[in-house]
């Protein structure tokens, strides 16, 4: 086991022990030859704006990095689907050494009259941070020109990892915020942060946010638009969901504009639940905090009896949990409680210390907690710890599935809603379609245990 | 020994007279617009091929110098067509790196790849940040060996230059099993081997492949050989590295076998790991089309026969008579049906070569790469065949195809999972070929060469067809 993990990387891992002193090592660039499941600052930004449906996404650069970002995620647009092409300069040898400015001006002028966007985003990739392209120049010169917002987004694939590219995106954002007309707003108005509308997920929440008498201005960036974007400073609280992927932007809302935020997750029941009422708790409102009430109740009663037969199926099962964010994985720890299950591993990309340290408080003794994780020690994790299900994405799924384990995809590039009450109730069918399925009776490593 | 280019005759009793009747011209390329950006790439990146062919070798770790997002993004993309897992290790550059130089990051990840993975060989392809900040890996890697002479053994090395803004992942592939070649092959006694450069195809396909060559009694080589490394059992234990792939041992005795087959007509020669063999070695080179399709296959098969001196085993015989019986079954069910090919562009020859054999119409043959080889290609296996010469596009992308498409009216398209959204825009069936296929599970048991893949092939486009046409009728007859 312990051969799985490289001494650099042993003080990334911690088991909770009752009584001991917990300690974590994170937020460090991951280890060469490691082979991280973390990607790189482009990845970052690429994932916090490419909902916005309305704008086009320029990614400035060699083929690759646009083409491994086509419409690989499951983010919904109730309108326009601009944000589903995969646009790119396509940088050649000659715009290398001669440079890429030209080939970016003609490519977003040409984009733009085709595509008439409400606003362009240009990302930068490692090659331009190195030939020196003076991408905010060329911006500015077209924004001029074609009359909307041209932004550029400082995404160098090296100059850090995928939180800086969080921290991108949300300053390219910041231009647009402030730039709208907020004369209609209602006073009970939020913006919401950090939900990127996976499978339709954006609808459900604003729907529930709807039914307990509060309006919602923005979706950042889920089902986004520009203008809608231009107007969130005309909302009175953000609401912010994810580890941080739009924290920043909601800091920078909240020293420019005065706007105050709220951390909340809509993961699992009790997340659900306490982001109603908190957002109720804010207003003061009475009413409103009385219809969260009745929300809460209404949407429990629908999904509990189901629930109760996944759990009972589910009872004792275990779990392990590796994610891009920690935040995320507080509600799953949580939602697989709820299901009567153990949670034996949890993991991040990108998480911190303090949010380690909550992911300790929260899971039994002897759970494993490991930051930028790698297949070798996670693979070494699921055969430890016998896991009935794996939690993670892509890169993940083949690690579980080789050892037959079972699997649920739970990160961008799912196709089935997860959060909100029904979303619950999907998060149980997906678990329960894995675990029960026969096909583990057959596999080498349930053979060799019966041997 | 000369290289050898043009398809042996040999036994060829089974090889087309249609080949001699003349045809087509090659004209008729649809002018389109000269386009500056590019939308919904139909290539991929060049380090993406170095990848895949460094993974079809024994022991194997690939490695991507650059940014750690590369190889998080091609792992993504290549497990999502395999379903295996697929680790490729990075030097993870930071800011700092980029400005001071990759080289001590590269030499870390190596150092640590050996002492936790134990490959015995590490395949470490160039990223456009490398290239550009002007690491000279060669020479790195040279200090590397230098600074570990103690250590006890060390694996193979082996350096690759794939900088993405100069060619596509079909490059990159190529590039890769030239460099392997160029690193490892040693002086000697001559061996009865014969070399297989297949280029980039399903394991399905090299398991197919390995147990043609064998069936004729030769011992083969096959580089690289992803058929277990990227299509393998369900384990109890996690490997370190999954088994298979081409053994080192062979790849050192290669410049000594009797003669390569490589398939790939449209491949640059400055690229082929064949021709370098012939020139540098001596071995004989026979360049072939990828054999999809009945003539392509039986091109295939003669070379095969010249080189073991026997006729084609029975088995193959069957496989072909029964091809042929399937052809006159489903001849009309296909005749006249027009067809958008697109991928990789010695792909897209194969299936135009296949498609005009059972009388489809190619209207359009698509690429991203750029050879500038295809439409040669393409008119060589359509000549006196199809009734229209097809379109030829290379350096394209699927809003160039989109564009054209509806006035094209095909009634079906053939390629990968990313031109599926023209297939949903025009309601025609998609038969899915090459890679990536993310929309479907088996991706890696995908099997279209050999008179078995064509039987595969022509039987899912003729039920493909007629499913199309039983499920648009108003009466639904359960007979055709």
């Amino acid at each position: 086991m312990s051969s799985a993990i490289l001494k650099e990387r042993q003080e990334q891992i911690c088991r909770t022990e009752p009584g001991s002193k917990f300690s974590i090592v994170c937020d460090k660039e991951s280890l060469a030859g490691a082979i991280s499941q973390r990607a790189c600052v482009f990845c970052g930004s690429r994932v916090v704006l490419y909902p916005i449906a309305d704008a086009l996404h320029l990614v400035h650069g060699p083929i690759g990095c646009a083409v491994y970002t086509w419409d690989i995620r499951g983010a919904l647009s109730s309108g326009p689907e601009l944000h589903r092409l995969s646009f790119s300069t396509d940088l050649q040898e000659r715009d290398v050494i001669f440079g890429g400015e030209k080939k970016l001006y003609a490519a977003l002028m040409e984009l733009i009259d085709r595509h008439q966007p409400k606003a362009a985003f240009v990302y930068s990739t490692c090659i331009v941070g190195i030939i020196g392209d003076d991408l905010k120049a060329v911006c500015k010169k077209v924004a001029l020109k074609k009359g909307i917002p041209v932004l550029p987004v400082q995404s160098e694939g090296f100059k850090g990892n995928k939180r800086d590219g969080y921290r991108a995106a949300c300053e390219a954002m910041f231009n647009l915020v402030g730039t709208g007309d907020i004369s209609d707003i209602p006073p009970k108005s939020i913006n919401i942060l950090g939900d990127f509308n996976l499978a339709g997920e954006i609808w459900m929440i604003r729907e529930l946010y709807n039914r307990i008498g509060i309006n919602v201005v923005a979706n950042i960036t889920g089902d986004g638009r520009v203008a809608d974007i231009c107007r969130a400073h005309g909302a009175s609280l953000n609401v912010v969901q994810c580890s941080g992927a739009t924290m920043h932007l909601a800091k920078m809302m909240k020293n420019e504009y005065g706007i105050p935020n709220l951390r909340v997750s809509y993961f699992g029941v009790d997340d659900m639940a306490e982001s109603l009422y908190s957002v109720a708790e804010f207003f003061k409102d009475k009413e409103v905090m009385a219809r969260a009430r009745q929300v809460v109740k209404e949407e429990l009663e629908k999904i509990f009896p189901q629930l109760m037969v996944y759990k009972k199926a589910l009872n004792g099962k275990k779990a392990a949990i590796y994610v891009g964010g920690a935040f995320k994985a507080f509600s799953l720890v949580k939602a697989f409680r709820l299901l009567g299950m153990e949670v034996v591993m949890v993991g991040s990309q990108t998480g911190t210390e303090d949010e380690y340290k909550e992911l300790q408080e929260i899971t039994a003794p002897g759970t494993i907690i490991v930051d930028d994780s790698n297949p070798l020690e996670l693979s070494a994790f699921l055969q430890e710890k016998e896991v009935d299900i794996f939690v993670g994405g892509v890169k993940e799924r083949p690690i579980a599935y080789k050892l037959g384990v079972g699997f649920c995809d739970h990160n961008h590039e799912r196709k089935e809603a997860l959060a909100g009450f029904s979303g619950m109730l999907n998060f149980a069918k997906e678990v329960y379609s894995s675990v029960m399925s026969p096909v583990w009776k057959f596999m080498p490593r349930v053979e060799a245990q019966d041997d | 020994m000369t290289e050898n280019h043009a398809p042996v005759k040999g036994i060829s009793k089974f090889e087309s007279s249609a080949e001699k009747s003349g045809g087509g011209t090659g004209g008729n390329r649809p002018k389109r617009p000269n386009y500056i950006s590019t939308t919904n790439a139909c290539k991929l990146c060049k380090p993406m091929g170095a990848a895949l062919v460094f993974r079809g070798i024994e022991g194997a770790m690939p490695f991507l110098h650059g940014s750690q997002g590369c190889a998080t993004y091609m792992r993504r993309y290549i497990i999502s067509h395999f379903n295996e897992p697929m680790d490729i290790a990075s030097s993870s550059l930071g800011e700092k790196h980029a400005v001071f130089g990759g080289g001590p990051n590269l030499k870390l990840g190596l150092a640590n790849i050996i002492k936790k993975f134990h490959p015995r060989f590490i395949g470490i392809a160039s990223t456009c940040l490398t290239e550009t900040i002007g690491d000279d890996v060669p020479m790195l890697i040279n200090e590397f060996v230098r600074d570990n002479e103690s250590a006890s053994e060390l694996p193979a090395l082996v350096s690759v230059s794939t900088p993405s803004y100069s060619g596509t992942h079909m490059e990159g592939f190529h590039a890769a099993v030239k460099a392997v070649l160029k690193t490892l092959v040693e002086p000697g006694e001559g061996v009865d081997m014969i070399n297989l450069l297949p280029g980039f195809l399903s394991p399905a396909e090299i398991r197919h492949l390995k147990e043609i060559v064998a069936d004729f009694g030769l011992k083969g080589i096959v580089l690289p050989d992803i058929s277990e490394t990227l299509d393998g059992p369900a384990l109890a234990e996690h490997e370190l590295i999954p088994r298979g792939g081409t053994e080192i041992a062979a790849i050192r005795v290669m410049g000594r076998a009797r003669a390569s087959l490589e398939f790939g007509r449209t491949m640059a020669d400055s690229d082929s790991g064949g021709s370098w063999l012939a020139r540098h070695k001596g071995v004989e080179n026979y360049r072939l089309g990828t054999p999809i399709g009945l003539r392509e296959t039986d091109r295939f098969f003669a070379v095969l026969e010249r080189l073991s001196g026997i006729v084609t085993p029975e088995k193959y015989l069957s496989e072909r008579g029964r091809l042929l019986d399937s052809f006159t079954d489903g001849h009309k069910y296909v005749f006249g049906k027009r067809a958008v090919v697109y991928g990789e562009e010695d792909l897209v020859v194969g299936m135009t070569s296949f498609l005009s054999e059972i009388g489809v119409q190619p209207v359009l043959c698509a690429s991203g790469g750029k050879s500038g080889k295809l439409q040669e290609a393409v008119t060589e296996v359509s000549r006196g065949l199809s009734l229209e010469t097809p379109a030829v596009q290379e350096e394209t992308d699927f809003y160039d195809i989109a564009e054209q498409v509806e006035a094209l009216k095909p009634d079906f398209i053939i390629g990968h999972s990313k031109g599926y959204h023209l297939a949903r825009k025009l309601d025609i069936p998609m038969i899915r070929v090459g890679f990536p296929i993310h929309d479907r599970i088996g991706g890696q048991r995908l099997m279209h060469i050999g008179y078995r893949g064509a039987q595969n092939l022509f039987d899912l486009i003729a039920n493909t067809l007629l499913d199309k046409k039983q499920s648009s009728s108003d009466i639904g007859y359960s007979y055709m």
